[in-house]
């Protein structure tokens, strides 16, 4: 029988797994390589739910190394680069949209 | 100033060990985050979008020169070079890595400054006027009660488990500078038919999903049974308060679902089973807390200098006084507030150098203390009048003489999407855009006291309720869009503000509000009526009208 939370996951489109490296907090994205990168570029891409499933779960299961993993949308260009696919992730991606001093 | 007695001090050195044995048990694994994640909200540590978030408390908004300097060191040490005065008198740093945050509490906890429970479902910093203490008509400094109460709920086991956070702010003078009316206690001190001091006791405000303005269950408390009483409330929170539904959880809620008079007379039956016992403020114990704060040793100064009255020619200076400076308790003295609204910048931002340059002007100029208000601006409290050029010179050399205190620019805003997990929109860069619209100071000051918040999400930290324009950010097909409202105030005439209309999207705020703007000075019917008023004056529709008209 499947669980109520595994009902919950469903994704329309590319996907990633991301999280916070427990140390220090920075982000990081799940690779398929069963570990960690803090380059998006290097996140393992799921596509269907079951997938998307499998990667959270296998990531949640490194309490140690990360905190707060979620699964998030991406988009993906010709030649296979990776781009986050909403503001929150490209925010997270590529940092502030501010400037810090006035301008 | 407050100063610490050795109780205080091993309190807060034994939570620094307790929290650097939590954080190396998380770190090694033995902690599991599900166990670890009560602790650190326990000890003002976020997880935020990009990293750990760390929120320190700076109790009633006092800080000495001493505690400025190592607030700049953690900015700079454990930090990127910079902190966020927050709305409700705390400091966030936005960077700090978890193995690192047990160094940095223990380098605060070396000048008396921690970080408990600043986060949590349990007692928030007790907040109060940033100008406790010096402002002129107070009936006394509320700073003693708040101390009181900071000391008995700190760690207190019956409020470490409340059903949601709980916030209490207290002022003293008729101008309430602590938004008293949107927490969920507000203590207003003032004197009784008799001449004694006691508390109008408000409970039940808040922002947030479903805001409230508090309404009155006592009008008058003895400053000796005020302990008591706030337990009384606490306990009936804490018995009927909803733990099922984090939505509904705040003392608001079960304010408005039970209604002020049931409530009131459930605190009442509360407050008498509890008798007059130990919770009963001895007046030797008050008068213990009274003594350990201290007043600088003023000196009998003119009211008006030599100094001032040549610095009034400098057109410039006199702009910056106009707004910057208010008057003190003490002749010859002055409250000088210190604007981190600076055009361009993120509101309530401070530098490392920053921090450090003010706690030397505080040295030079103002017996060694700052206070932090929750408009997330800065004060000198005690700055001799014969000072205020040269201190204004000084000032502008580190970029913190803008003259904008209480102006359209002196925007108050949440740190939003850019750094908060919970945020929908972002909120910096609105109020960026909108302090360079509005950078003209002739224009701003055309324009005259408007406060303007924003918060990136329902959670209103950045207090948009009560804005006199409010903005809100919202996501709608994965965009951002901005609900404005208009007509809140914060002050001791509390109201929410009114939606103008259909939320707008990210480009198009800043135009927005200068259309408001613009339909405020043609609406106006003379110069001195503040835009609050007009919009109490005539209501929500011709603004509408003005907005919408062309959209």
């Amino acid at each position: 029988m499947t669980s109520p939370l595994q009902q919950k996951i469903k994704i329309t489109g590319p996907s990633m797994v991301t999280a916070n490296r427990t140390s220090d907090g920075i982000v990081i994205y799940r690779t398929a390589k069963q570990g960690w990168s803090a380059s998006l570029s290097d996140a393992a891409i799921v596509r269907t739910s079951d997938e998307a499933r499998a990667l959270l779960a296998e990531a949640n299961a490194d309490d140690v190394g990360a905190v707060g993993a979620y699964i998030a949308p991406v988009e993906l260009k010709d030649g296979g680069e990776i781009k986050p696919g909403n503001l929150r992730e490209r925010i997270r991606s590529k940092g502030l949209t501010i400037d810090l001093l006035p301008a | 100033m407050y100063a610490y007695d050795e109780l205080d001090r091993t309190l807060i050195n034994e939570r620094v060990s307790e929290f650097r044995d939590q954080v190396k048990r998380r770190l090694s694994g033995e902690l599991t985050e599900d166990e670890f994640k009560m602790l650190r909200l326990q000890n003002g540590v976020y997880l935020q979008l990009h990293a750990y978030m760390f929120r320190v408390a700076i109790p009633y908004g006092t800080l000495s020169s001493k505690q400025l300097r190592r607030l700049a060191h953690v900015a700079r040490r454990y930090d990127r070079g910079y902190g966020h005065f927050t709305t409700r008198q705390n400091i966030q740093f936005n960077w700090i890595k978890l193995s690192e945050l047990p160094d940095a509490l223990a380098e605060l906890a070396e000048v008396g400054i921690h970080a408990m429970q600043t986060s949590g479902n349990n007692m928030r910093n007790v907040t109060s006027d940033q100008w406790a203490g010096v402002a002129p008509g107070e009936v006394e400094d509320p700073r003693i009660w708040s101390e009181i109460l900071r000391q008995h709920t700190t760690l207190h086991p019956e409020f470490s488990f409340l059903p949601r956070k709980f916030k209490i702010a207290i002022t003293a003078s008729e101008h309430d500078r602590a938004a008293i009316k949107v927490h969920d206690i507000g203590l207003r001190l003032h004197k009784n038919a008799d001449g004694e001091t006691g508390f109008e006791v408000l409970v039940g405000g808040g922002l947030g999903r479903t805001p409230f303005i508090a309404k009155t269950i006592k009008p008058y408390v003895a400053g000796r049974d005020i302990l008591s009483y706030v337990e009384a409330i606490l306990r009936v929170y804490n018995q009927y308060g909803r733990r099922d539904n984090i939505y509904k959880a705040r003392i608001k809620i079960l304010v408005h679902e039970l209604g002020i008079e049931k409530f009131a007379r459930e605190v009442e039956e509360e407050w008498k089973q509890m008798g007059h016992g130990a919770l009963t403020l001895d007046h030797s114990v008050i008068e213990e807390v009274r003594s350990r704060f201290s007043y600088p040793p003023y000196e009998k100064l003119p009211h008006m200098p030599d100094e001032l009255k040549q610095a009034a020619h400098d057109p410039l200076f006199e702009r910056w006084r106009k707004n910057s400076v208010a008057p003190h308790k003490v002749q010859g003295y002055s409250i000088v507030t210190l604007s981190l609204k600076p055009v361009g910048g993120p509101p309530g931002d401070a530098t490392a150098d920053q921090m450090d340059a003010v706690a030397d002007l505080a040295d030079r100029y103002s017996f060694g203390e700052i206070r932090v208000g929750h408009e997330q601006n800065l004060a000198l409290p005690h700055v001799a009048k014969r000072d205020l050029p040269q201190l204004w010179k000084a000032l502008d050399r580190i970029g913190l003489a803008t003259p904008n205190v209480n102006l359209v620019t002196d925007i108050i805003a949440c740190p939003g999407l850019d750094y908060c997990s919970l945020a929908n929109a972002r909120s910096i860069p609105i109020a960026q855009e909108l302090t360079r619209r509005f950078a003209n100071h002739d224009t701003a000051e055309m324009i005259g006291r408007l406060h303007i918040n924003i918060s990136g999400c329902i959670n209103a930290c950045g207090h948009h309720h009560v804005g006199h324009i409010g903005i809100l950010g919202v996501e709608k097909n994965g965009e951002e869009f901005y609900q404005i409202t208009i007509g809140g105030r914060a002050d001791e005439n509390a109201q929410m503000g009114a939606l103008i209309g259909p939320a707008v999207p990210y480009a198009e705020v800043a135009d927005v509000i200068e259309d408001i703007v613009e339909a405020y000075l043609a609406l106006r019917d003379r110069p001195e009526e503040l835009f609050v008023d007009t919009v109490k004056r005539l209501g929500v529709e011709p603004f509408k009208e003005r907005v919408y008209a062309t959209r």
